[in-house]
């Protein structure tokens, strides 16, 4: 048994490619963990970022700087009534968000967090993570049509409508990436999700870069749609609270409810994931080929824990920055025993063996980091868009958009193999 | 790694597939119907899976998720879940029935009874590693004109179903 756990430690491979069933159990629990600290802490700083966006404070009430306001949240949600609407669809309205969650974490099994973070690796990984992810539509259709209420059905009309017509301009950019990982000697392609980070790799290049600016707007095409697909703003039409009160969820409370906000929140987690392993080279840290060699590859391997210890500071300066009140003694000490923790994780991340094994998993999730920062920022600064104009930017400017970039990547790709590399 | 395919695995697909097959035609709200259709079409993709054959899998998931949003869209707005709820169901036709059970139950039978003469003695080299790019290697090398062909008809599908909605273009 523990010969068994220990014999995966020294294979170079995810824990599904080995076969070890006690790795891929750790790993689930250590990823679907670490998605559900990620979407509180989501929710947190996107209340905070708004906030300050508006010149507002946000949540400051609930422990310091209202730190603890996402576990608030989630009891609060917990403890409340679960109503469901008389006359609706007793079993489609109780099955519809668990499609939406299974759908929102099943693509994490693919999703690769270093060359060897990953569940398993799929010889099909991103034909995998949409078609998963495109099952997450059905669900809310069903909870709309289930509600048996004009709103969530309207809610979930439009947000079928959208996440259908975006998902082609979105695919189109998805080929033509998939289509920079062919340009090898073999000339053979590859979808799984290792082997496009690989590609990047082996070509010194990350995909957003090539053929400039080609690779540039493909990225660009993903970055649009995969807002659509996941509902968010300025593409939230599904759940316009001026116009439809709350859109498909409108019914829903309580549990049920949470679990569709988790869903949305891990969507968006998953889609920044496509985007950062298709363009931004997924793991990789910056600058592998300019910045090469031992020298560099432990400077940059310092990072992780440089930006631990820098968060420890914050909270260490915001410690001594508490009222003086007898009243926040408790927050004050909890706010410095956080910095305590998040020092000594940061201290754990500078030891050699730790920062190499974990470095990818830090870079990957800082990029995955930039782009929720971006969903944040969207929403604070984007009007919604109207139904549409929604329609009209995804058929007549993204589809050809995603088409004119597929071929010309395909031509260049086609000229380069032929002319310069005969 | 060890294989995937244990008759446990087909039996607990097959017997979902069946299931949901059995539901699909006998649930009288066309809804709790497409639902039906979709867990079996996606414990068929899981068979495929089994057969080693990812990209089939996937595009079955893919394709097939589409195509029921699709069915569940019509059926939200051109049928009154209510009235037909209501409606007495029309699948007793026994004669087409038994004629096409009868039919299908003989074609397994042939195939089992001589089976032995129609399949290859081993089972065919796996190629799990690089399905795609064999797909890829038939479908655009081989089979290309079959291909296009198919493509050219999906153009016409989509070109026609625009004319015939749209009165003014």
């Amino acid at each position: 048994m523990f010969a068994y756990i220990k014999s995966y430690l020294s294979s170079a491979q995810t824990p599904g490619a080995a076969g070890n069933m006690f790795w891929v159990l750790v790993y689930i629990l250590v990823i679907f963990t670490g998605l559900a600290i990620a979407v509180m802490l989501m929710t947190w700083l996107e209340r905070k970022v708004l906030a300050h966006m508006q010149v507002r404070l946000g949540p400051m009430r609930v422990g310091p700087h209202g730190l603890l306001q996402p576990i608030a949240d989630s009891l609060k949600l917990l403890l409340k009534e679960d109503i469901m609407p008389a006359e609706a669809d007793a079993f489609v309205f109780w099955i519809a968000p668990f499609i939406v969650v299974l759908a929102a974490f099943t693509v994490f099994v693919v999703i690769p967090f270093g060359p060897t973070h990953a569940i398993t690796d799929m010889n099909i990984g991103i034909l995998f993570m949409l078609g998963v992810s495109s099952l997450s539509v059905l669900g809310i259709v069903m909870a709309g049509w289930a509600s048996n209420s004009h709103y969530p059905l309207i809610g979930a009309l439009r947000s079928s409508a959208q996440m259908v017509s975006y998902e082609v301009a979105m695919g189109l950019a998805v080929v033509s990436a998939i289509l920079m990982t062919s340009l090898n000697a073999e000339g053979t392609g590859t979808l799984s999700m290792i082997g496009i980070v690989q590609a990047q790799l082996a070509q010194h290049e990350w995909f957003i870069f090539k053929f400039f600016p080609l690779g540039l707007i493909a990225f660009f095409i993903f970055a649009v749609a995969m807002i659509a697909e996941t509902n968010r703003a300025p593409f939230d039409l599904a759940e316009a609270e001026s116009e439809l009160t709350a859109g498909f969820h409108t019914e829903y409370s309580g549990f049920r409810w949470s679990l569709f906000f988790l869903s949305e929140y891990t969507a968006m987690i998953a889609v920044s994931s496509i985007a950062v392993t298709l363009w931004l080279g997924g793991w990789l840290r910056p600058f592998p080929n300019l910045l090469s060699g031992p020298t560099w590859d432990r400077a940059f391997s310092l990072f992780p824990g440089i930006a631990f210890l820098f968060l420890a500071a914050m909270c260490f300066f915001n410690t001594a920055r508490m009222p003086k009140h007898p009243l926040f003694r408790i927050q004050t000490i909890g706010l410095a025993v956080f910095g305590i923790v998040l020092g000594l994780i940061g201290l754990i991340l500078f030891i050699p063996a730790v920062s190499m094994r974990v470095q990818d998993i830090f870079w990957f999730s800082a990029k995955v980091g930039g782009f929720m920062y971006l969903y944040i920022w969207y929403r604070g600064t984007f009007p919604r868009y109207r139904f549409d104009q929604l329609m009209q930017m995804g058929w007549k400017v993204l589809l050809p958009l995603g088409l004119g970039v597929l071929i010309l990547t395909a031509g260049v790709a086609l000229l380069q193999q032929k002319l310069w590399h005969p | 790694m060890a294989p995937v395919a244990t008759p446990f695995f087909f039996y607990l697909l097959s017997g979902i597939m069946l299931i949901g097959g059995v539901l699909v035609i006998t649930r009288k709200n066309p809804v709790h119907s497409a639902l039906a259709l979709i867990v079996t079409l996606l414990a068929q993709a899981s068979i495929y899976l089994m057969l080693y054959a990812p990209f089939v899998a996937g595009v079955q998931i893919i394709l097939y998720a589409g195509g029921i949003m699709v069915l569940f869209l019509f059926v939200i707005m051109l049928v009154s879940v209510d009235r037909v709820q209501r409606e007495r169901q029309f699948n007793s036709q026994w004669v087409v029935g038994i004629i096409a059970a009868t039919a299908l139950g003989g074609l397994f039978m042939a195939v089992y009874t001589k089976g032995k003469d129609i399949f290859p003695e081993h089972a065919l080299p796996m190629v799990e590693n690089d399905n795609t790019q064999q797909i890829a290697m038939k479908l655009y090398g081989q089979y290309m004109f079959a291909f296009e062909i198919a493509s050219l008809l999906l153009l016409v599908a989509i070109i026609g179903a625009v004319v015939m909605a749209k009165k003014r273009i």
